[in-house]
């Protein structure tokens, strides 16, 4: 162990079943010092954290901390505390029937019985020091999330630790309370007390952190310092896409066929998912695309598009008149369709057969007073399984013993037979196999030139380049620029995800 | 209406309490409501002491059974064991008084052995190999009910003197009502109430005051929280079910104390009467919400309406039990209503 770390992580493996979430990944954090942890989602930053407190055990590896002889064995989140390691998760784990004070307290207090006073004395103090509006007695579940979430990292800091953990602690506060979380954090690290700092907002990196250790599909990257990282690098290392092989041709025709008509449009638009508002608009005959890292927004865009989470503002005009779109309903009778990025939760109805899938939106249309006749649905069925060339045993088999590709096939026909006219696409190929994915590139590239305006979402950039003719590129929520033409290029786009190629 | 009101200019400080602290409130104001209108409307024997203490005569067992339960509720569990298990306990107690001489010692010994044997058996089984609570005791009932037959098949009153002598005790109050004749007649109590009050304010304690106790409430807040929040989630429910057993055990033998008799019928259903005084005690089934006086409480209002019915000359059971479910789903109407009121305010 070197002198002045207090916590080495070194050869951690760790598998869900046949999932290598963690391969022989090492990680150190010095005393004093803020130390980000990077990665896109699924890069294993979550499990390598709930590894060292104790929430998972590992499969391989070992831990030393500071003042411990030889490796440490950390079973549960309870030893974990106990060793000095305290932790903010990413989700809320408060219990909301207990008051805000013994959530603070709970857990970690020595002796057999609770002193109430002495508790929520205690935890006044600290909800004052921190500024949280909340009363020590009050009961957590009628606080705001945001304020629970502060309730959470005045648990953690309140403690006496050697290793503070932030696993994405900041999503859910507003600018000064996050101004506030990171005063508390340059004053915990004067202090001596090292901090893992877990976020998407690369801001936030460059704000206050001294180094950075990049993973990436439960691989070590590799650890920075921070001057020596500029933000395109450590775009580039978590999307593990060299800067110099990064060379595309663009056709440049896509745009040949894009009419002049506005199909939709929307100005400030928000929901209680995408918080600050955005324009967008989108021509007749139109490819586009919204970019940006995992947490960067742009699904949230979309979804406030299709009225998915509760829409809070902005005007909405399709086909130049002023509409209000407040429930995917609305969007949909207003001929626009939303392939959903989460297929299993937001996407098939699991039980239902590939027919009754295909069919489900069109009848939502109608109204469910209006039933689609069996053979109508018959037919509309066989030609999409044909034209798309879905795989499946017949049109009545459960859509859950399809594989992956074929169900985002019958998704993709279910928007299709209401005849959209625009056509959100979010993630449509993730997880299927590469034939699949240029079908349905070409798919799409085939509607556009048939007059439909099409949205289209991916992680990957290359699939983007090849199908849209337009790029919103979105960081920390905002859109951060739009790229067409000449500019749709990969160093450019990751220039732009980056923050200007700072 | 008026209620409407007040309710309305009080909910500034309702939106402050604690969901277990409001439900709580709920209960007793309603016992006692529903108790003065007893007492105003049907008068007779709701005027007397002694009605009010034999309410509690006839369910001391009960209120020791429904504090288990709303101990394993707390932490989100349920145990459906302790009716059977307060039959085998007054059974397997009557035959080593009776039949193998035993004394009351041992066998106050057999039925706390009994009870903390189900709690352990049970309490592993829901802890450490994450069974469904309701699968576990479910098994442990039917358990129970066989090992009573096993015991001794047949019902039979115990003849034990020291026994007979123990169960006949009864403390008499300061307090009565002058008869007919003009003669005071103090109130009395049995030994088994006493044994419940005790009950209720050791776990009254144990539940406002002790890490233990509040490690409960964590577990059925959100066990995963309550794990990430450094408690034992696995020890906690072992113990909170251990607790039910051994408190199944001690209710079983104030069972015992009351009826003098062993029977395989003994306290049938006594374990749904349980999981309603809970609820209507403010015991949540979700978890993370519940109060021992309130489960109290929920004993003496389900045993109210129960009398109420009867002296109405409603007394068929049938009309005991649809008054009890239409009681029950009242109160959950009510504590949804405000537990929702609440939440809007917020």
């Amino acid at each position: 162990m070197q002198k002045d770390s207090v916590l080495e992580m070194r050869g951690i493996y760790k598998s869900f079943y046949s999932v290598k979430a963690l391969q022989d990944v090492d990680f150190t954090l010095r005393e004093g010092e803020i130390h980000a942890l990077m990665g896109e989602n699924g890069a294993g930053k979550s499990t390598l954290i709930k590894v060292l407190t104790g929430v998972y055990e590992k499969d391989a590896g070992e831990v030393f901390l500071k003042g411990a002889e030889g490796a440490v064995h950390i079973k549960s989140p309870e030893d974990a505390q106990n060793a000095g390691i305290s932790t903010v998760y990413q989700e809320i784990t408060l219990c909301p029937n207990l008051t805000v004070a013994e959530n603070m307290y709970i857990g970690r207090t020595k002796g057999f019985v609770t002193n109430w006073r002495q508790m929520n004395a205690g935890a006044r103090k600290m909800l004052e020091s921190l500024g949280i509006p909340a009363r020590a007695e009050q009961q957590l579940g009628t606080c705001s999330i945001a304020v629970q979430q502060m309730v959470a990292i005045a648990r953690a800091v309140d403690m006496e630790c050697k290793v503070l953990i932030l696993d994405e602690p900041t999503s859910s506060l507003d600018e000064s309370e996050v101004a506030k979380l990171f005063r508390l954090m340059l004053d915990l690290k004067s202090r001596g007390v090292g901090i893992i700092f877990v976020t998407h907002f690369l801001d936030q990196v460059y704000e206050v952190c001294d180094r950075i250790t990049v993973l990436r599909d439960g691989k070590l990257v590799g650890e920075y310092a921070i001057e020596n990282l500029p933000r395109v690098e450590l775009v580039s290392k978590m999307l593990g896409k060299e800067l110099n092989d990064l060379s595309d041709i663009k056709s440049g025709d896509e745009e040949a066929h894009i009419g002049s008509e506005v199909i939709y449009e929307a100005e400030g638009l928000s929901s209680s998912a995408a918080r600050h508002p955005f324009d967008f608009s989108i021509h007749k005959g139109e490819v586009n695309g919204f970019t940006g890292l995992l947490g960067s927004g742009r699904s949230e865009c979309v979804r406030a598009i299709f009225g998915a989470d509760k829409v809070t503002g902005g005007k909405v005009r399709v086909n130049g008149k002023d509409v209000r779109i407040s429930k995917p309903r609305d969007a949909m009778k207003h001929r626009i369709g939303y392939l959903p990025e989460d297929r299993k939760r937001d996407g098939i109805v699991g039980d239902l057969s590939v027919r009754d899938n295909i069919i489900l939106a069109l009848q939502v249309l109608d109204g469910f007073f209006h039933p689609i006749s069996r053979a109508k649905a018959e037919k509309a069925a066989d030609e999409y399984i044909k034209l798309l060339e879905i795989k499946t045993a017949s049109s009545d088999t459960p859509i859950k013993s399809l594989s992956g590709g074929n169900q985002q096939k019958v998704i993709l026909a279910r928007w299709l037979l209401t005849d959209p006219q625009y056509l959100i696409l979010d993630e449509p190929t993730r997880g299927i196999d590469i034939g699949t994915k240029i079908e349905i590139q070409k798919l799409v590239l085939q509607l556009a030139e048939k007059g439909k305006s099409v949205t289209f979402i991916s992680s990957e950039i290359d699939e983007m380049l090849r199908t849209c003719s337009r790029l919103v590129v979105m960081r920390d929520g905002k859109t951060v620029g739009e790229l067409r033409g000449a500019d749709l290029t990969q160093n450019k786009i990751m220039s732009t995800i980056a923050g200007g190629g700072k | 209406m008026m209620k409407k009101v007040a309710l309305n200019r009080r909910t500034g400080r309702l939106s402050q309490m604690t969901d277990t602290n409001l439900l709580l409130t709920i209960t007793i104001v309603v016992f006692f409501a529903m108790y003065l209108a007893a007492m105003l409307f049907i008068g007779r024997g709701f005027l007397r002491v002694q009605t009010f203490l034999n309410i509690l005569n006839e369910n001391a067992a009960l209120i020791i059974l429904s504090c288990g339960m709303s101990l394993v509720m707390i932490t989100g569990g349920i145990d459906i064991s302790v009716g059977k298990l307060t039959a085998l306990v007054c059974m397997s107690a009557a035959v080593n008084l009776d039949y193998n001489g035993g004394s009351i010692l041992t066998s106050i010994l057999i039925a706390l052995g009994i009870g903390l044997a189900f709690g352990i058996v049970q309490g592993y089984l829901v802890a450490y190999l994450d069974i469904q609570p309701f699968i576990v005791t479910l098994g442990g009932m039917f358990f129970a009910k066989g090992m009573t037959t096993i015991v001794n098949a047949t019902q039979f009153n115990v003849q034990n003197e020291a026994f007979v002598a123990l169960k006949n005790t009864r403390i008499y109050l300061p307090v009565g009502s002058v008869n007919r004749l003009g003669k005071f007649v103090p109130a009395y109590v049995e030994i088994g109430v006493v044994v419940a009050i005790v009950t209720v304010i050791v776990l009254f304690i144990l539940l406002r005051w002790t890490k233990l106790g509040r490690s409960l409430y964590a577990v059925g807040g959100n066990s995963q929280s309550a794990n990430m929040l450094g408690i034992n989630v696995r020890r906690t429910k072992f113990i909170a079910h251990l607790l039910c057993g051994l408190l199944a055990g001690i209710g079983g033998y104030v069972y015992f104390l009351h009826v003098g008799s062993g029977a395989p019928s003994h306290a049938s259903g006594a374990e749904m009467n349980a999981i309603a005084s809970s609820i209507i005690g403010g015991t949540m089934l979700t978890g993370g919400v519940g109060n021992i006086i309130g489960t109290f409480f929920g004993v003496l209002s389900l045993s109210t309406i129960k009398n109420i019915v009867a002296l109405l000359g409603l007394d068929d059971a049938w009309w005991t039990n649809i008054t009890v479910a239409a009681m029950i789903c009242i109160f959950l109407v009510v504590q949804s209503a405000v537990l929702l009121r609440k939440k809007d305010r917020n």
